[in-house]
């Protein structure tokens, strides 16, 4: 079937403003919009740029707007999206090109979180043991693959530079409740300060744009009741 | 630009990353990925990583090894196979300290499961050994590492393309060049050792469940330098890819007690691997569905059979097999708790690769003999641990045991040996290749020609092989790589251009292609993943050798090397 897109693109070399271009794909409903994407890129436009790798919702290269959400392109069928179909770069970062935004400032936010286990004991000659029940304290957090539709569809973030966003603090989450880490408290101090999880307004726009399912907005509301409780 | 390191990693995947983990603090190190680290594509592997830590059951590392071995069909060198056993163990708990969340029995254990081919006392029956984080064990791995990367501060080049590899004319490695496909500068870098980690190239096949990127990169740029690939002939295909797809449904969820069928129901396994049934290797697997599928047993006489799991709790399905649930959700709109799951044979990883010694230096020859300074681990490598057919979980085995392996190397070595001098003029052949595609207004399509390439490598170097298809597919790569001299991009721009990215890989493929092809021809037999008509036996007497494929000004030639043997003789491969 016919599936038009009407896609944003913004060419740094030769545009001073982005502006829409219209595709029409021939399209099998049971494709992934990414599969219109290549479409277009291989057979009627070669300039169109955007991110992408493992095509199946794993690498988290191709978040994007899809009709006004964040979505990975790969993880959105055609018969979802339906046959016309607005695509613009995810909001709130430097467009380069096309789809393709500015990824520096999410990585470095992230790196602010301490984002690896801390632990200065003298590790066993086996494994640390951590009980199934410990483990599930952080398991929903530890599904991030840091692609980023968290964070841009999050409103703080749009007008607030210094935020550090929902992916950071999914991170922070994933060590606080890691019963092997001991870097919990400096974790919190970081997000406790004015970039940290007080700018959330608890919208639900990340967990409603996590493709992973994590359930991101309870992740900053238990890092929150952590840094005021000391619970973690 | 020019910058110096003591070590240049390529690739930011499990073998780069557990490399670069190893030298950290210890070297000045940079690694350069095409890709931001994390989505590099050991990412996609789900089921597990084994290692015989007999958390569960007894177990040895040398049931392991002795697995490996088999399950290559003994076309695997000995003396690595035992490497990669005895450490997996060490290697495993190296990743649970660096904060890998494996799942966890009720004693606060790593917990493990069944996985294809592995076995308990040498053949007897499943044994629990793969260590696994739900279905998202590469997942973790590679987030594990990314953590350690960002912890010791790794200089760390994103999206940066290699294009050249630089060697002196005595034989000595001093590093590459690249370009950032932001900008479309050139870099060169300018090191004492330098590690490919670059990943396989299942994007030589039509269907696949490798990411897009895997393009054979750091295998082409070698082959064209002249070193050596080595069995390049044996390519995995995964039984359990998604219909049409091709995105990997992994082992673990016959692991977990999936079942294939065929279009009447039958669990036909039972007629090809009476013991291991569902659980036999890979190789054994793709061949039982595609010959269901021949004898008209497919489901509705199409080319798919099912995976049934409909059988198996929810909870089970839930918990363990997550990712996989909600791909078969996505992409099928099927729920597999209650339905039967279309499936067909995937292209999925390469057994063969850069020859290297079980200290991931990179080999020129019949003799193993080292160049000065290049090392290969991963899946671009070939130790030889895989043989003619990996094991399940043994990718991320490699990966950890011998990216660690070449890390630790790497750090004696830049120890006793200086910076050698660039070649001159070193991004010279970088920078000619790039004018090239920017320039040529040529009119063929990389997109129309990578197609091609895929659809023919599929039908004629796929499951089952002929001397004859091989003999048409060479003439018809010949044809592919002479139209890809008249290729003509679309955008001619610096910024972030993926039309040449694209074509760049496109040339990659075209490569290791001619590699794969050559050697499936000059091996006369069938052995593992390399199953030929005309020659549907394993003869050990012509062929328990590994080939060496090396382009040459005259074509392809083909050198031969011994396998090492140690323990296990060669023995008909049964389950």
């Amino acid at each position: 079937m016919d599936v038009h897109l009407r896609i944003l693109r913004f060419n740094p070399d030769t545009d001073t403003r982005p502006h829409f271009e219209d595709y029409t794909v021939d399209a099998d409903p049971t494709e992934r919009v990414l599969d219109a994407l290549n479409t277009i890129k291989w057979y009627q436009d070669g300039t169109l740029t955007y991110r992408r790798s493992c095509a199946h919702g794993v690498c988290g290269s191709d978040a994007m707007r899809i009709n006004g959400r964040n979505r990975l392109a790969c993880k959105l069928l055609v018969k979802e999206a339906g046959t016309n179909l607005v695509i613009e770069p995810l909001l709130g970062f430097r467009v380069i090109k096309d789809l393709v935004v500015d990824m520096e400032p999410f990585f470095a936010s992230y790196r602010s979180v301490l984002p690896f286990l801390i632990n200065d004991d003298q590790a066993p000659v086996t494994e640390r043991l951590q009980s199934p029940v410990d483990r599930e304290r952080f398991e929903d957090t530890t599904k991030c693959i840091l692609c980023a539709a968290c964070t841009t569809a999050c409103p703080i973030t749009w007008t607030n530079d210094e935020f550090v966003g929902p992916a950071a603090i999914v991170n922070a989450h994933r060590f606080i409740f890691d019963s092997r880490d001991q870097a919990s408290s400096e974790r919190m101090q970081i997000l406790n300060q004015k970039s940290g999880v007080w700018r959330c307004r608890t919208v639900f726009n990340c967990t409603d744009a996590c493709p992973r399912g994590i359930q991101v907005t309870r992740a900053i509301e238990q890092v929150k009741r952590g840094i005021l409780y000391g619970d973690s | 630009m020019y910058h110096r390191f003591d070590v240049v990693i390529v690739g930011a995947g499990g073998a780069g990353l557990m490399a670069a983990a190893q030298l950290a603090g210890k070297a000045n190190i940079a690694v350069v990925s095409k890709l931001y680290p994390t989505r590099s594509h050991t990412g996609a592997a789900q089921g597990g990583i084994g290692a015989a830590l007999g958390n569960i059951e007894e177990d040895h590392w040398v049931w392991h090894m002795f697995d490996t071995v088999k399950g290559g069909d003994y076309i695997v060198d000995q003396d690595a196979a035992e490497v990669l056993a005895r450490e997996a163990v060490d290697a495993v708990y190296e990743l649970e300290h660096m904060g890998l969340p494996f799942n966890r029995t009720p004693d606060g254990r790593i917990d493990q499961r069944r996985f294809g081919g592995h076995t308990r006392n040498f053949g007897e029956a499943p044994v629990r050994r793969a260590c696994f984080a739900a279905d998202r064990t590469g997942h973790m791995i590679l987030q594990t590492l990314y953590q350690q990367g960002i912890k010791h501060q790794v200089n760390f080049f994103n999206e940066v393309m290699m294009l050249d590899l630089l060697l002196t004319d005595d034989g000595v490695c001093t590093g590459i060049v690249g370009m950032d496909i932001l900008t479309g500068e050139i870099h060169v870098f300018h090191a004492k050792a330098v590690l490919l980690a670059t990943g396989g190239f299942g994007r030589v096949f039509k269907v696949t469940s490798n990411a897009l990127s895997l393009t054979g990169d750091g295998c082409a740029i070698a082959f064209r330098r002249g070193l050596p690939l080595e069995d390049m002939e044996f390519y995995q295909f995964h039984p359990t890819g998604i219909y049409r797809l091709g995105i990997l449904l992994s082992e673990a969820v016959r692991g977990e007690g999936g079942i294939l069928r065929n279009g009447k129901g039958e669990r036909f396994m039972e007629k090809y691997a009476p013991t291991l049934l569902d659980l036999a290797p890979r190789d054994m697997v793709s061949r039982s569905i595609f010959l269901e599928v021949r004898a008209g047993l497919g489901v509705d006489g199409k080319d798919f059979v099912h995976l049934d799991l409909t059988h198996l709790p929810r909870e089970v399905i839930e918990e363990k097999l997550p990712d996989i649930a909600d791909f078969v959700r996505t992409y099928q709109g099927l729920d597999p708790v209650h339905d039967l799951v279309p499936i067909q044979p995937t292209a999925h990883y390469a057994m063969g690769g850069l020859p290297t010694d079980v200290d991931g230096r990179v080999t020129v020859d019949e003799n193993n003999t080292p160049i000065p300074g290049l090392y290969a681990a991963g899946e671009c490598a070939c130790v030889s641990v895989h043989g003619a057919n990996r094991l399940g979980t043994n990718s991320l085995v490699d990966l950890i045991v011998f990216g660690r392996r070449a890390g630790k190397h790497m750090a004696q070595f830049i120890q006793h040996n200086d910076l050698h001098s660039l070649p001159k003029e070193p991004e010279f052949r970088a920078e000619a290749e790039i004018a090239s595609y920017l320039e040529n207004d040529g009119t063929e399509s990389a997109a129309a020609i990578r197609t091609e390439l895929q659809d023919v490598m599929w039908q004629d170097a796929g499951i089952f092989r002929t001397g004859a298809a091989l003999r048409q597919l060479d003439a018809a790569l010949a044809e592919l790589r002479h139209r890809f001299t008249r290729v003509g991009l679309r955008d001619h721009g610096k910024t972030f251009n993926m039309d040449l990215v694209e074509t760049i890989e496109t040339g990659y493929l075209l490569d290791v292609a001619e590699a794969i092809a050559a050697g499936a021809l000059a091996r006369e037999e069938s052995r593992g993943g390399h199953f030929r008509e005309d020659f549907p036996n394993r003869d050990d007497a012509n062929w328990l050798k590994h080939t060496l494929a090396y382009r040459t000004s005259g074509g392809l030639k083909m050198r031969y090397k011994p396998v090492v043997i140690t323990r296990f003789e060669p023995k008909e491969r049964k389950y």
